[in-house]
């Protein structure tokens, strides 16, 4: 088949993301040819700011040079500008005479800056701020000249004079609004903002209109003059005063415009062989000025080029930061407000802090921030997946994480950090290695970052920073990290919620039966999602599912826990944390039979055999069950321990006997596998010796009988549980916390810990399901009861195996036999 | 005439059935060399590759294996099975040995015990 031709007017961001989605999907359909006014490969034009204010260098923003192009096969017209298209005949026609005929033409343009239409505004010295040329331009006059004036004080104009004033020059902001950045920021938060600018030595004039640039006696601009008859001096102008879709072309081409070339949801514009992306288009009445919008419009877009046909660009929810190295402001969402609705506010002016969330009906619908915006992304998101935040209202402003986050206590100002500070605390990664991965390479997501650099890839709790840090590194082009709709991993474009409801609806049994049906773009999968798919196959269709023991994490396949130098660790259970003198004799037997190196009593109230070898793990299990002990599940995504206090058994305080329902309790959920690990503990009085606070459930005897918490935490972030119900007897405990612990596991998604599933769905669900129903609760309760029907020890089911052969290569090493 | 049966065969040692290894799955050699260990794919590929991580030395046998690739189980490092090289952004090697499979069995082919086989 003879390759399409798809030609592209446009070497900026949008329109190369277009074609290396395209590429990524079909690379061969296509022979392309590519225009660009500007005489460069496409390079990174959010990062002119830190160029010019010399944190950066043009070479390091290149995205694609010209390599990338010849690699690729792409032909590019660098420095030749488009002035024609013949529609009829589909042939573009460049300034220079170049001609190229198309099959698709895709149009990225992007924006044109808007001159004010005053007196002056062509004379020599007077700027827009676009592009590598005006970037240029900007730092020869730093070099040579001293009053900057810099007209609009959005985005664009005040980075434009940072920049400026960092190199030295004495610069002023001409606003004509009340407050500066108004279509960001309200009142309060633009009023602190210009004091922090301020005080960086920058001017500023507000309200006042521009009428003419005053011509001095070299020829240039000397002096910016106002309606109210004023002037400033003024060796530079640089207007920043807006900008406007660039549909010159498009226009006499005659091609449907309005503000910008109108799009379909598509990407197509009235001409069906056309396509636009990225600042020049208008979809749904809007032309988006930001990169997150654009990149989103791209993958649209590229996809239907590639005649997949499925996607449709619906329109984007954009967020703002500021990038001025110093200074964090964050916003999003309709900030304004209305009749209906609420605002709930921080403001402490002598931290210079502010913090304003816009809320409709429960739902955030806009974020305005400054001085702490580390949780910019975490309202972003909010407001993305329109969650309920009702359950949460009460410490919103506190943060995502105001309960208690280890690790990096306090330091929520991104910007302010010191280059050394180290962000990711499981991998040892510094904001400045961060900040370079995401210049140098060209860094756009969070999974980018953690890629390159690892952070916030293991425990997680430095993804609010790191994309902070993104954040304000991009300006508002990142993508926030787990939003509902989120793909489970790179194999597949199906989310966590899709995947669960199929495997429902289609009977799935095994991962890999629910990969084939769900059109997995990899033969295996991989690591991230395997996993998850044999979990919810197993949790949706108990007794039914067949188990994968290769798409399980090697602790769940060797029910031991790997360590750094390849053993293992064995923790037998302990029910409810008792253990007898001759279970004690029976481990401590086995240490010296193994020569264990380590024994340790964990957290969890077991004790650890730590270093032990892989092939002799069902030795010792034999062993250990032979003294009556099984699996202690220690190494799974599993029921893990049920911690007790000694009760009312020994207690004086206590009033209920807490050791017995932690056994109780422990039995019941015995071989009980769940999205992520579950730990329960049961105290005997509000004294809560078994710190039942912050346990996904927690049990607490009081007087009356028993308080039950679910959704608690003590690990990377600890979050206190929160009050469920309160019941009479152990009976009940059973049945109510049985139930909670099913619906998690009917609902949670892989790796989500009770407190991210509850935090995601929200505790009103959970009290629906569980305390108004009581016929629901009864049904969840039986559906747990019935999947851990005839549950066996893991280590006497592998030990019996291992004398049956089958499993026993698990265990085994080969010889060469020489 | 595959790749392998130039390669003299005074290396070549039998390992074990190739269903002695699951799908999807790796056994572990101990060898004069070190551990070795070999990976069965969905496809019925098979690699051989020290059984340490270019990391920190994890035991990559235990990892999960996908396609041409297994995920280590220390730190989620993907090793190209076939060439050994971590997947970028990660940089490192782990140094790979020829393997064939004939009459349903797995040999792996070990320069430094040739005299051992050879005796
Ligand atoms: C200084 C600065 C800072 C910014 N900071 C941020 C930020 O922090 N965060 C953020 O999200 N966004 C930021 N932006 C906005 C962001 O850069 C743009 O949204 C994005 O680059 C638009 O991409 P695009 O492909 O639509 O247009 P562009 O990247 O502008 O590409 C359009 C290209 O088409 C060329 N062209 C136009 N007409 C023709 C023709 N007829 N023939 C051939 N070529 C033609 C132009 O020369 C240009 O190179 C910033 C912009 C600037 C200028
Ligand atoms: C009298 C009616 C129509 C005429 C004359 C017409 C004509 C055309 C032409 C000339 C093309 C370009 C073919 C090409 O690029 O190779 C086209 C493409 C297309 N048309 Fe129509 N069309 C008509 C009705 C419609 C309707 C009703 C729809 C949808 C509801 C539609 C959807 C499309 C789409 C999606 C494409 C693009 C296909 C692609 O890009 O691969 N058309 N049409
Ligand atoms: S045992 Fe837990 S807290 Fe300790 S080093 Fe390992 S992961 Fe970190
Ligand atoms: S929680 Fe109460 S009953 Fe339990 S040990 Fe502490 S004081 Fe005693
Ligand atoms: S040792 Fe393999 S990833 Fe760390």
């Amino acid at each position: 088949m003879q390759k399409q031709k798809l030609v592209m007017i446009g070497n900026g961001m949008a329109g190369v993301r277009t074609l290396e989605e395209l590429l990524k999907l079909d690379p061969e359909r296509y022979d392309i040819t590519v225009f660009g006014a500007e005489p460069h490969g496409n390079y990174n034009r959010i990062l002119l700011s830190p160029v010019l204010s010399g944190e950066m260098r043009l070479p390091e923003i290149m995205l694609n040079d010209l390599d990338w192009y010849r690699d690729n096969g792409i032909t590019l017209h660098a420095g030749r500008k488009v002035v024609a298209v013949d529609r009829r005949r589909r042939v573009v026609r460049a300034d220079d005479g170049t001609e190229a005929t198309y099959d698709r033409l895709l149009l990225a343009t992007g924006s044109n800056p808007f001159i004010l239409p005053v007196p002056g505004k062509d004379l020599p010295g007077v700027l827009a701020y676009r592009d590598i040329a005006d970037t240029e331009s900007m730092i020869e006059a730093a070099r040579v000249h001293r009053h900057a004036v810099v007209i609009g004080a959005g985005l664009l104009g005040l980075e434009a004079a940072n920049g400026l004033a960092l190199r030295g020059m004495d610069v002023t902001v001409v606003h004509v609004g009340e407050w500066i950045m108004e279509r960001q920021l309200d009142r309060v938060a633009g009023g602190m903002l210009q004091l922090a600018l301020e005080a960086k030595g920058m001017k500023f004039l507000l309200q006042h209109h521009t009428s003419e640039l005053v011509q001095g006696e070299s020829g240039r601009v000397a002096a910016v003059r106002f309606k109210d008859g004023i002037s400033i001096p003024a060796d530079l102008v640089v207007m920043a005063a807006g900008i406007r879709p660039n549909t010159d072309l498009a226009r006499q081409i005659g091609l449907q415009c309005n503000r910008g070339v109108l799009v379909s949801d598509t990407l197509q514009t009235f001409d069906p062989a056309i396509y636009a992306v990225g600042e020049c288009a208008e979809h749904r009445g809007v032309a988006y000025g930001l990169v997150a919008p654009l990149f989103e419009q791209a993958k649209v877009c590229a996809n239907h080029l590639a005649h997949f046909g499925i996607g449709r660009y619906t329109g984007s929810v954009t967020s703002t930061k500021l990038k001025v190295t110093g200074i964090d402001v964050f916003s999003a969402g309709n900030f304004e407000g209305g009749d209906d609705t609420e605002d709930i506010v921080l403001h402490d002016p002598g931290l210079g802090v502010y913090k304003r969330v816009v809320v409709r009906d429960n739902r955030v619908v806009g974020a305005v921030m400054i001085g702490d915006t580390a949780d910019g992304s975490w309202y972003f998101k909010l407001l993305k997946d329109q969650q309920d935040i009702h359950p949460i209202r009460d410490h919103l402003l506190f943060g995502q994480n105001g309960l208690g986050d280890v690790g990096h206590k306090g330091e929520t100002l991104a910007a302010n950090l010191p280059d050394e500070a180290e962000v990711c605390g499981c991998n040892g990664v510094c904001k400045g290695a961060i900040v370079k991965a995401i210049k140098g390479n060209g860094l756009f997501t969070l999974d980018d970052v953690r890629k390159h650099t690892k952070a916030s890839s293991s425990c997680g709790s430095c993804t609010g920073l790191v994309e902070q840090i993104l954040a304000s590194t991009l300006g508002g082009a990142y993508q926030t990290a787990q939003s509902k709709d989120k793909p489970v991993c790179g194999c597949t474009d199906h989310s966590h919620g899709d995947v669960r409801a199929a495997i429902k609806a289609q009977h799935l049994l095994s991962a890999l039966q629910a990969m084939k049906a769900l059109q997995w773009k990899t033969p295996s999968g991989c690591a991230t999602c395997r996993p998850a798919l044999n979990y919810y196959c197993l949790s949706t269709w108990p007794h039914e599912a067949t188990d994968d023991p290769q798409s399980r994490f090697i602790n769940e396949r060797a029910h031991a826990n790997i360590q750094k130098d390849g053993t293992y660790s064995v923790v037998p259970r302990m029910w409810g944390g008792l253990t007898t003198p001759g279970e004690l004799r029976a481990i401590a037997d086995a240490a010296e039979k193994y020569a264990v190196p380590t024994i340790k009593v964990t957290g969890g109230q077991r004790i650890d055999l730590l270093g032990i070898r892989k092939d002799d793990l069902p030795k010792i299990w034999a062993d250990l069950n032979a003294a009556g002990m099984v699996s202690g599940h220690a190494y799974g995504k599993s029921i893990r321990t049920v911690k007790t206090c000694v009760g009312a058994e020994h207690c004086r305080f206590g009033t209920q006997r807490s050791m017995d329902l932690g056994v109780k309790l422990e039995k019941m959920l015995f071989d009980m596998y769940s999205p992520h690990k579950v730990k329960l503990a049961v105290s005997g009085c509000p004294r809560n010796c078994a710190e039942a606070g912050i346990k996904d459930v927690g049990v607490i005897g009081v007087d009356s009988g028993y308080e039950i918490y679910v959704a608690g935490n003590g690990g990377i972030k600890t979050e206190v549980a929160q009050f469920l119900v309160k019941v009479k007897s152990d009976e009940e405990v059973m049945e109510y916390s049985g139930a909670f612990l099913q619906l998690y596991r009917e609902e949670g998604w892989y790796l989500e810990r009770t407190c991210h599933y509850v935090e995601r769905v929200g505790l009103d669900h959970v009290k629906a399901e569980i305390l108004e129903h009581a016929e629901r609760r009864r049904e969840l309760f039986e559906r747990l009861l019935a999947s851990l029907r005839g549950a066996k020890d893991p280590w006497a089911e592998r030990v019996e195996a291992e004398r049956a052969t089958a499993l026993a290569r698990e265990f085994e090493t080969l010889e060469v036999s020489a | 005439m595959s790749a392998h049966d130039l390669i003299d065969t005074t290396g070549w040692h039998p390992i074990c059935a190739l269903d002695a290894i699951p799908v999807l799955g790796a056994r572990v050699v101990r060898t004069p060399d070190g551990d070795v260990a070999i990976f069965r794919n969905e496809a019925d590929q098979i690699f051989a590759l020290r059984d340490a991580c270019p990391h920190k030395q994890g035991p990559l046998s235990q990892g999960i294996v996908h396609g041409q690739t297994v995920t280590c189980p220390l730190h989620a490092w993907k090793i190209d099975l076939a060439c050994g090289e971590a997947i970028a952004p990660d940089q490192g090697c782990t140094p790979t040995y020829p393997v064939r499979v004939q009459d349903g069995h797995v040999h792996l082919h070990l320069v430094s015990l040739s005299p051992v086989a050879g005796s």
